[in-house]
């Protein structure tokens, strides 16, 4: 029944290992949205393609789940399948694309459109978790920002976009605060999927392994994106239906058909869609 | 119709079929053995192990091999199997003046007790291509001494004795293990010089260099470069005492920095420091240059502003297999993120009138 | 004696311990919860459900306190053979173990500092029995509000007013344990 490879450990990380990044992940939760440094391990896929949200998920899979890769709201990417696969091989997990079946659903950049239960975690992959770090390159520096509360200089930065644009130009890895404390990077998803973080039933885990790096949000933690009271957080898509699904609530990818620049807009959480299209729902692109 | 691109399991599959295919090559040109690549191509073996941080000639020569000579995908391979290994304990300090030297040379003396061993180096060939190489060639007998008896005392120790290098006391504090332990600033100069020994060749040169060009210049000499073996001790709880386990190469490289003084030191040499694993005398000599130019804050000197003086810079960006994971990641899909730039962008030239504008042009 | 110090652990660790995991994560992340957990049989006075958190949580990196009744010759045994977890006092301890009357006074533990509010520590209570009824509790992982049998009240509010700094609790009874992190507004019954 299982593929799994007894040469390495069950989820390939050693033992002491996973106890480092679950002291780290209990850390997390109980100060929700707060980076706990976490001695990260060199993973056997690069830097910058998952390795902290597949340490995470090795800390965190039994034997029993069910588990889910998406990387930008896809199952069939090239990288979630490369993910999904090293699970099936060092855990010998079983795997699902459907949203609802599976028990762990590792992602990169979107939150999946349908609701997640309390059975459920959710782990992101995380490329850079300070939200600060655009602002202020120095480490030492935005750690202290961050012990002292002092989150003015991201308000000034969004706000002199307001004086530029007349609008937030900050589009996806919005930052959010958590229950009134930390500011926090909720990794690069749109901030279409921002509402989606707060008040979630499912746990939801940040991995960050190349700058060593974890953070938590319990379940129904209260998460604000950050904004004015003149100009109020706006979660937007792009104003179309789904071309194949004709849903109007979900985020869109937008795809070149032709070569005079035709295009069309599809979900871009592929099991949202199928399932939407396998219950019946038809956009006006499909056939 | 539009239909979704799917199949990204068996795209994989066939990529990897045809890396093996192109890794071996025409197969009717003899295949590379690992044995043939450590014997032949030692100091890439070298550069593995160092930036690996894994002494094991025979991994890093399969590494070398299975990466097609790609020397930080092999080092990325080195890495990832050591993470795995489990930690049996640590060794006592290797003591690098009983290094039994390949190679010795100091520039600050023209000659000193235990002399100067030029070695196995490059230094004063002609860079002519060697066209006799291209066949199989028979190498001549090197000639060969016996080496000299006893330890060989380091350069810094005569300075020392005058008393114009600084003091470099002996300290036994375990130093902090960066594999195991989150970098934390600030650091401390164990903690940087570990980071600086398995740093990227390429990014330690480029500083070190910076540094000689006015970049945080520090005036260094090498007061001693040298190349052996040295044994590998561990204490054995059971038996009390420790015993040899093995032996590395390492080359060891300490500058000789002029220095004239700050508000807290008097005028006096000052020292910086390089050991890595294996012939890697470049890296060695870089390695030393940087750890000199990060102790400004200790020595009192200005920081003026250099990129090899600020140690979160350094170290935050000296290790390739973080830095070539992170930017090799780009390759990764972002159309979720480029799509809501897309809106973004529209919607501000909505807002800025830059639709009408482009009509008129029109 | 040697017996129960070599037994009891977890016999396939990465499976037990990935259970046992999923049980403290759990209670941690939705206090007021109560949690099965197993797979443990340490030495008394120590739970199973302590030492399987303790299994799953402790090694060479982790230095431990053990307080009162707990600290004796046969859990010290069995905590070193199974973990190597270094014993210590409350004041450098990342994990501390023995019951609520045995673990005080509080303000010995390390609660963090506030760069790294992280660095503080867990103190595992062992508790007769442990119930969904007592006080009220509302915070991050409640939905409206929770509720649970606290051997106290006053600590736990104390402990929250340092929030993000203070400690973590885990509540240990039989193979059952629950949880109450910094972050959670302990309140008394009805006051919600
Ligand atoms: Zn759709």
């Amino acid at each position: 029944m299982t593929m799994q490879n007894d040469a390495y450990n069950f989820a390939y990380l050693d033992e002491q290992t996973k106890r480092m990044i679950r002291r780290a992940i209990l850390k997390g939760l109980a100060i929700p949205g707060y980076q706990v440094p976490f001695a990260s391990r060199e993973m056997p896929m690069p830097y910058g393609w998952g390795t902290g949200g597949v340490q995470v998920s090795a800390a965190v899979l039994t034997p029993e789940d069910t588990f889910k890769v998406i990387d930008q709201g896809a199952d069939d990417t090239t990288n979630a399948v490369s993910i999904r696969t090293f699970f099936e091989r060092t855990a010998g997990v079983a795997t699902t694309t459907t949203t609802r079946n599976a028990t762990v659903i590792q992602t990169r950049h979107r939150i999946p459109e349908e609701p997640l239960t309390e059975g459920q975690i959710l782990v992101y992959q995380v490329p850079i978790p300070e939200p600060l770090r655009f602002l202020e390159p120095r480490e030492s520096e935005t750690r202290k920002m961050h012990s002292l509360e002092e989150y003015g200089l991201m308000h000034v930065k969004l706000y002199e976009d307001i004086a530029r644009h007349g609008h937030i130009a900050t589009s996806y890895a919005y930052p959010v605060k958590v229950e009134g404390r930390y500011v926090m990077d909720p990794s690069p998803i749109p901030k279409f999927d921002n509402p989606k973080l707060g008040n979630m039933a499912a746990i939801q885990l940040f991995g960050a392994g190349r700058e060593q790096r974890i953070y938590a949000l319990p379940p129904y933690t209260q998460v604000v994106s950050l904004d004015f009271e003149d100009h109020p957080f706006v979660a937007s898509k792009a104003d179309h239906p789904c071309g194949m699904c004709g849903a109007e609530d979900s985020y869109l990818d937008e795809v070149i058909i032709d070569d005079a620049g035709g295009r069309m807009f599809v979900c871009s959480d592929t099991d949202y869609c199928e399932g939407r299209q396998t219950a019946g729902h038809k956009g006006k692109d499909a056939a | 119709m539009y239909v979704a691109v799917k199949g990204g399991e068996r795209a994989i599959e066939n990529a990897h079929a045809w890396l093996a295919e192109e890794r071996r090559g025409d197969t009717g040109v003899a295949e590379l053995s690992v044995a043939q690549i450590r014997e032949q191509l030692k100091l890439a073996v070298n550069r593995v192990m160092a930036e690996g941080s894994l002494y094991d000639p025979d991994l890093a020569a399969l590494a070398i091999k299975q990466a097609r000579g790609d020397l930080i995908e092999a080092i990325f391979l080195v890495r990832a199997y050591r993470t795995t290994l489990p930690r049996f304990g640590s060794s006592v300090p290797v003591h690098t003046g009983a290094m039994s030297c390949d190679r010795r040379i100091s520039a600050t003396f023209k000659d000193l007790p235990g002399g100067q061993v030029l070695g196995p180096t490059f230094d004063y060939t002609h860079r002519l291509l060697d066209f006799k190489l291209m066949a199989d060639g028979q190498v001549p007998q090197a000639p060969t001494r016996e080496a000299a008896p006893g330890d060989v005392p380091h350069v810094t120790e005569f300075l020392n004795q005058e008393g114009l290098i600084e003091l470099a006391p002996q300290d036994d504090t375990p130093p902090p293990d960066l594999t195991r332990e989150p970098l934390e600033m600030p650091a401390d100069r164990a903690l940087r010089l570990q980071a600086l020994t398995r740093a990227d060749e390429g990014f330690t040169l480029g500083l070190a260099y910076s540094t000689q060009r006015g970049y945080g210049r520090n005036h260094a000499f090498v007061g001693e470069l040298r190349i052996g073996s040295v044994p590998v001790e561990m204490e054995i709880p059971e038996l009390g005492f420790a015993i040899e386990i093995g032996e590395v190469t390492l080359t060891e490289c300490e500058t000789v920095n002029q220095f004239k003084g700050s508000k807290t030191e008097p005028p006096q040499f000052t020292r910086g420091y390089g050991l890595v694993f294996g012939q890697t005398e470049r890296k060695a000599i870089s390695m030393a240059l940087v750890d000199r130019a990060l102790r400004w804050e200790e020595l009192g000197e200005d920081n003026v502003g250099a990129p090899a003086q600020d140690a979160e810079f350094v170290l935050y960006h000296a290790d390739n297999i973080q830095a070539t994971g992170f930017l090799e990641h780009i390759k990764l899909p972002h159309y979720v993120d480029f799509q809501s730039e897309l809106e973004l962008v529209r919607k501000l030239r909505r807002a800025a009138g830059a639709d009408q504008l482009q009509e008129a042009a029109e | 004696m040697q017996a129960d110090t070599l037994s009891g652990g977890f016999s396939d660790p990465a499976r037990q311990s990935a259970h046992a995991f999923r049980s403290v994560r759990e209670a941690l992340g939705r206090p007021g919860t109560i949690q099965d957990i197993s797979g443990a049989r340490p030495p008394a006075p120590l739970s199973s459900a302590a030492g399987a958190a303790l299994l799953t949580l402790c090694d060479t990196e982790t230095p431990v306190y053990l307080a009162g009744n707990h600290d004796c010759d046969a859990v010290r045994a069995w905590l070193a053979f199974h973990t190597g977890a270094p014993p210590t006092g409350p004041t450098d301890c990342m994990f501390a173990i023995g019951t609520w009357a045995a673990l005080g006074p509080l303000s010995a533990y390390p609660i963090g500092t506030s760069e790294y509010p992280d660095r503080a520590a867990t103190l595992i209570v062992e508790c007769p029995s442990l119930t969904t009824a007592g006080a009220t509790l509302t915070g991050p992982g409640i939905q409206t509000s929770a509720a649970l049998s606290l051997p106290e009240l006053t600590a736990f509010q104390s402990n929250h007013a340092l929030f993000p700094l203070g400690l973590d609790f885990i509540f240990t009874s039989g193979t059952r344990l629950a949880a109450l992190p910094r972050s959670t507004v302990v309140t008394q019954e009805g006051a919600f």
